[in-house]
């Protein structure tokens, strides 16, 4: 494989495929979107390499994908067996003794393998490490003849303790590859060695179940790859990292927020080099509204997120909240008399009111067209014009009469209502938090979440917002951008006193060996291979852990346990303010990371051209419904604006994939990269 | 009262639930016990200034505080009216159960909050600590016949006075406690949470005003009265009864009965437990506030929609004499309160089901199963390990209860069993789905589950539990059947045995190599068994959910001890 200056990014979503061809050498760049459909995206992805044209150099292809996430969601993956310790079959069954509600003893859990294909056998590990029983190898090896004649195509191994001491899962793995040369098949130990049975079984089997899906799903889209892909093909991670596609094949469950994960790596990277370090990045979709928090330019990130009841998934992610407030999220006056938003959503078929493809519900987006936000006449994608009359038919049917209000203040209420729900969102990840939101900006994307931008700022209190360049391919430029990177982890799970320091270096070197060795094979330029170094730690007795990064000096220089302490410490009182000297301190988790970092692609080459005009972008003014009236609102072609142009509110600005509203006093920007900056004025 | 536009009305809604939610938040991260950090065994809420009502309520917090917190601020109003009122930078600390509902372990922080001068509302929070004293270790104490048995209990007293700190009430709770270091983290944690709510209000009612703030609290609990009126009208009028027992108090082998009577009337309900037991000897009564926490509860899950504040009770009367083991006051003990409320929260699933079969719950498992195992390793080192069990909740009109399930009152997670064998010389044999356990139905119920721990220590390991259900099942209902009853051992070398109080044991030694066994319950059944899809019945058969054969799963021969 050759390291390739061209790029390719690929973002196959729901609606969209989204594709970003830079080379990193001229600066230039080509964009194509083209519808997608969920099941068959490799077509879409040819048909978008179709509208994006021939590729002329060798390239490397990064993908960002929800095919895991959405195999997860509707139980489209593969029959799986279970093989673990005897007494211990239905842990993947029985979770953390949990319920899907506070409030209502409804629902159900049917688990990613069920019952009759999760056999036990006589092996027992105790938590120390000691082997307490040795494994029977014959009775696992019929075990998983047993499993594969009863059709599993996959085969997930999970032992008690495994974390402590993965002898005899490797002893089992090894004779199960033996005997299954070609099934796919997965350990614990190497997925997940970390303690906690049902998050280290969740995540394995989970893998496991993907593990065919995610085979077949990356050969297709292989298959449509145009010549010239000298530089291989990779994958984005949940934590934001891009893999190899060997690597994919292997943990397909390390994808599960792929997509979405580009996007906020993208929305890092724009706003740093537009001078802000601090942003929340929001991206409104159809369904959905995706807030994630980055601060200092590092994304918040958490240990686990589980995909629908019960599926755990335990691998380091991106942490991204999401709310059911997307532009098909469906208006509706619940049994107390109150608006409300989502969660249901009229989806992209039949879509809402207004795209005339017999929805019947109110949604978001209707209310946008019915306001005049969105011209009726320029919707997103390759569809007709948008039916204004069917959108305020049902708005007054189904809000305006229930409440008493005429229809034009019923649409803006809807919108009110779901302006009020993402700023509750945004404050969940930033003031909950202990973050300021006026230390951050707002960096919208998605097609309409450059609308909301000016009811967010003032009702959260952020500073301002940028709207990026090209808000529709955020995520495929986040592809193009994202660092490679791979984890590991180990469980320690002894005072820390206890841990001979030396042998901790050593775990750290040959974790860090193993993960750079991952990254190493990248097809991509790399500038250099960096390690992070993480130990969980807390207070012998508590459950929760804290992340104490640990310098990278100490893969090689020496340290001791009062360096160690003295880290914990520090990183204890930022989160916590009392210390608890008396108490002894625990070793939890060992967590490294090698990440290849990709050289810096400067995102002035999507500068407007120089001889844009803001007269040339104008269009025609029309009537916009706003704070309870009809307004005249200039219109401009968002694209065509010069760099340094200022446009003050209320103005709306268009382009293909996006629109963006310039609340009355405020005003917007155009920075030397072409994103918007939008910021109240000062009061004169 | 002005009227508010419902644009205005839903934003404050939601501005408010925000701020409560986030107050739970912030305790569960800054706690110190896992029963708050881990299990979210916590709560807080924004209560009304003159009497205390619920006005707003975390989204996050345990279910059966919900009701019980708006008598914790009751409690502190009149204790404050008798000493001239509430001060600006007052907060009470308290633990009675009589007062403020539930059990000693739950301490409360009661704040009020003013505006230009005035009582503008109160918050609370309330947490479960991990010791308060008592007879034993986390104070599920299960033969206590009195409250100091039970732990220490504290009255509503001024921890806080105009800002300054009553260091000395803190130190002698943490000198009564085995956990004194957690104890200490867990009220700093709590004060976190009011300190954090102060601020977001404050902020709220600069951007708001105080009278919109005000308007929307009220509008808010009179829609929750209007929603839960609508919701008993669709109830037929009539007296609709429903008894079930608690198998013994601990103390003796006398069942007790816990019946309801449900009239309804028109958008009126009256719940009478008159006819339930009197009070026991043992530690299975409850105070009145807790009884009417727990009917709150039972509501809530029957009607989800209705938005939690006291508008839920305003159509609801109680009788609840204190003839009965429903409304005790000091020094009855009331630390088994689980187990009572959750028989309570059956009944009032039991009658409106008899209603509204389409609104009926067949019986969770229902009993907590409080196991503490402990001992002293050579090296004289003591260890406790305590923890609560799970079962199956009860079938119900759309499909089969959930499996290995938390109980109504609670949302909290099991530990992992790797991390208590990581900290207690202990090593589990099973952790497993109770086959057959479930009751039959057109749906069945979930399926209760096997734990199964043998003894690692030399020293061996004194066993305590505080459970039910051992020998009243969970009930089915619409025609289903009831489900397995809890079941509870330890196997020694001289036999296997069991409780006289069947679920309720009082520090039994077991050797290194013995193990105990605990069998919990399922879920009843809904609707009569042979409706049930034959499809369903085969895909049991096959995931072993039914046992093959109609055999008991534990068929040793079984001594008492």
């Amino acid at each position: 494989m050759t390291e390739s200056p061209v790029v390719l990014g690929v973002d196959i979503g729901g609606t969209f495929v989204d594709l970003l061809l830079v080379d990193e050498t001229t600066g230039q760049f080509r964009i194509a979107k083209s519808p997608s459909q969920r099941g068959d995206e490799a077509a879409g992805f040819a048909n978008g390499l179709k509208a994006l044209g021939d590729i002329h150099r060798a390239f490397a292809a990064v993908h960002g994908t929800t095919v895991g996430t959405n195999a997860l969601l509707e139980r489209k993956f593969a029959r799986a067996g279970v093989i673990t310790t005897r007494g211990f079959r239905d842990v993947l069954e029985m979770r953390r003794r949990d319920r899907p509600h506070t409030w209502g003893l409804t629902g159900d859990f049917r688990p990613a393998v069920e019952r009759d294909m999760r056999l036990e056998v006589s092996e027992r590990t105790l938590a120390s490490g000691e082997i307490r029983s040795s494994l029977d190898l014959a009775e696992f090896e019929q075990a998983a003849r047993q499993i594969i004649a009863w059709g599993a195509q996959a085969i997930a191994i999970v032992f008690v303790n495994a974390w402590a001491n993965p002898a005899n899962e490797k002893q089992a793995i090894e004779a199960l590859r033996r005997l299954w040369p070609d099934g796919s098949c997965v350990a614990s130990h190497e997925i997940l060695p970390e303690i906690r049975e049902f998050e280290r079984t969740s995540t394995t089997v989970l893998n496991a179940v993907l593990l065919p899906v995610a085979g077949t799903y990356l050969a297709t889209i292989a298959a449509q790859m145009p010549p010239n892909n000298d530089g291989g093909f990779h994958i984005v991670q949940s934590n934001g990292g891009v893999m190899s596609v060997e690597m994919a094949r292997r943990f397909p469950v390390r994808t599960a927020l792929s997509g979405p994960a580009a996007g906020v790596i993208a929305a890092c990277e724009i706003a740093s080099q537009a001078g802000f370090p601090n942003v929340i990045s929001a991206d409104l979709g159809g369904t959905s509204f995706d807030v994630s928090l980055i601060a200092a330019g590092k994304p918040a990130m958490r240990a686990q997120a589980s995909i629908g009841f019960g599926y755990t998934i335990r691998t380091p992610m991106i942490e991204i909240t999401t709310i059911g407030a997307g532009g098909g999220s469906i208006a509706h006056v619940d049994s107390g008399g109150f608006l409300n938003i989502g969660p249901q959503s009229a989806g992209s078929v039949p879509g809402p009111a207004c795209y005339g493809a017999g929805g019947d519900s109110a949604t978001l987006t209707d209310a946008l067209v019915v306001c005049g936000f969105i011209d009726p006449r320029r919707p997103i994608g390759n569809r007709p014009d948008f039916d204004v009359d069917q959108a305020k038919r049902v708005i007054h049917r189904d809000i305006a009469t229930p409440l008493g209000l005429e229809t034009m203040v019923a649409a803006e209420a809807i919108i009110r209502v779901a302006d009020n729900r993402m700023a509750g969102a945004i404050r969940l990840v930033s003031i909950e938090r202990g973050h300021d939101p006026a230390a951050f900006v707002l960096m919208p994307f998605g097609g309409g979440g450059a609308l909301h931008a000016c009811a967010l700022i003032d009702s959260v209190g952020i500073a301002k917002a940028v709207v990026p360049r090209f808000p529709g391919v955020t995520s495929a430029l986040g592809c193009v951008i994202a660092d490679f990177r791979h984890d590991r982890v180990q469980s320690i799970e002894r005072p820390l006193l206890d841990c001979d320091v030396k042998e901790l270096r050593q775990r750290l070197q040959s974790m860090f060996e193993e993960t750079s060795e991952a990254v190493r094979s990248a097809g991509v330029r790399l500038d250099v291979i960096e390690a992070e170094l993480q130990m969980d730690m807390n207070y012998l007795g508590q459950t929760h852990s804290i992340a104490v990064g640990l310098p990278s000096e100490f893969l090689h220089a020496d340290f001791d346990h009062a360096t160690l302490i003295n880290l914990f410490e520090k990183a204890y009182q930022r989160s916590f303010s009392r210390l608890l000297r008396e108490t002894p301190i625990k070793a939890a988790n060992l967590r490294v990371a090698a990440i290849g970092k990709r050289p810096k692609i400067d995102l002035s080459i999507f500068a407007p051209p120089k001889d844009a005009s803001v007269q040339a972008a104008r269009r025609p003014s029309r009537d916009v419904w706003h704070d309870g009236q009809w307004r005249k609102m200039d219109i401009y072609s968002r694209l065509d604006l010069p760099a340094d142009a200022i446009i003050a509110g209320p103005a709306i600005l268009e382009q293909d994939d996006a629109t963006v509203f310039v609340a009355e006093g405020f005003s917007a920007l155009v920075d030397r990269a072409g994103n918007l900056i939008i910021k109240r004025q000062k009061a004169s | 009262m002005i009227a508010l536009d419902p644009v205005k009305l839903a934003i404050l809604r939601g501005r408010l639930e925000q701020i409560v939610d986030e107050m739970d938040a912030v305790l569960f991260r800054s706690a110190f016990n896992p029963i708050i950090a881990e299990a979210h065994d916590a709560s807080h809420g924004v209560y009304r200034a003159h009497d205390g009502a619920t006005l707003v309520q975390g989204t996050q917090g345990l279910p059966i505080f919900v009701g019980a917190m708006s008598f914790a601020v009751k409690a502190v109003i009149e204790k404050a009216a008798s000493a001239g009122g509430a001060q600006a930078g007052d907060t009470w600390l308290f633990n009675d159960p009589y007062d403020g509902g539930t059990h000693l372990n739950d301490f409360r922080l009661v704040r009020p909050v003013f505006r230009d001068g005035r009582l503008f509302c109160w918050l609370a929070s309330v947490g479960h600590w991990l010791d308060a004293g008592g007879a034993v270790p986390g104070g599920f104490n299960p033969v206590a016949t009195e409250s100091m048995q039970e732990g220490v209990r504290i009255p509503p007293v001024k921890i806080f006075e105009q800002g300054r700190f009553n260091a000395a009430v803190l130190e002698i709770i943490l000198a009564n406690s085995r956990t004194p270091a957690l104890n200490r983290g867990d009220f700093n944690a709590q004060l976190n949470a009011l300190d954090l709510g102060e601020k977001r209000l404050s902020a709220l009612l600069d951007e708001f005003g105080a009278i919109d703030v005000e308007s929307a609290m009220s509008a808010l609990v009179q829609r929750s009265a209007a929603m839960m009126r609508a919701h008993i009208e669709t109830i037929p009028d009539g007296v609709w009864s429903f008894e079930d027992y608690l198998d013994n108090d601990g103390v003796s082998q006398a069942p007790l009965t816990i019946a309801l009577d449900m009239t309804i009337s028109g958008a009126a309900m009256t719940l009478d437990f008159s006819r339930s037991s009197p009070p026991c000897a043992g530690p299975l009564n409850i105070a009145r506030s807790t009884a009417i926490a727990c009917c709150y509860v039972a509501l809530k899950h029957v009607f989800t929609d209705v938005p939690a504040n006291s508008g839920c009770l305003e159509p609801v009367e109680f009788i609840i004499p204190d003839s009965t083991l429903l409304a005790v006051t000091a020094p009855k003990p009331v630390g088994g309160y689980t187990e009572t409320i959750l028989r309570m929260i059956g009944v009032i699933f039991g009658a409106i089901g008899k209603a509204r079969p389409d609104l009926s719950y067949a019986a969770p498992f229902g009993t907590i199963n409080a196991l503490s195992m402990s001992g002293t390793t050579r090296q004289g080192k003591r260890w406790v390990m305590f923890s609560f069990f799970g079962g199956g909740l009860g079938a119900h009109p759309h499909g089969d209860g959930l499996s290995h399930a938390n109980n109504p009152i609670s949302m909290a997670t099991i530990p992992p069993f790797e991390i208590l064998e990581a900290a207690y010389p202990v090593m589990f044999t099973q952790w497993a789905l109770r086959p057959g356990s479930a009751g039959a139905g057109k749906y069945r119920g979930g399926l209760g589950a096997i734990y199964e721990i043998e003894a690692l220590d030399e020293n061996g390991a004194d066993i305590f539990l505080l459970g039910e259900r051992g020998i009243h099942a969970p009930f089915g209902v619409q025609g289903g059947g009831s489900a397995a009853l809890n079941h509870f051992e330890w196997q020694t070398a001289s036999g296997v045995f069991s409780g006289k109080l069947v679920s309720k044991v009082n520090g039994v030694r077991i050797a290194c190599g013995e193990r105990v066994r605990l069998e919990t319950p399922g879920g009843g059944g809904w609707g009569e068994p042979a409706l049930r899809d034959n499809a369903l019945i085969e895909r049991d058969l096959r995931l072993g959910y039914l046992p093959a054969n109609d055999q008991k799963p534990s068929s040793q021969e079984v001594r008492h001890d």
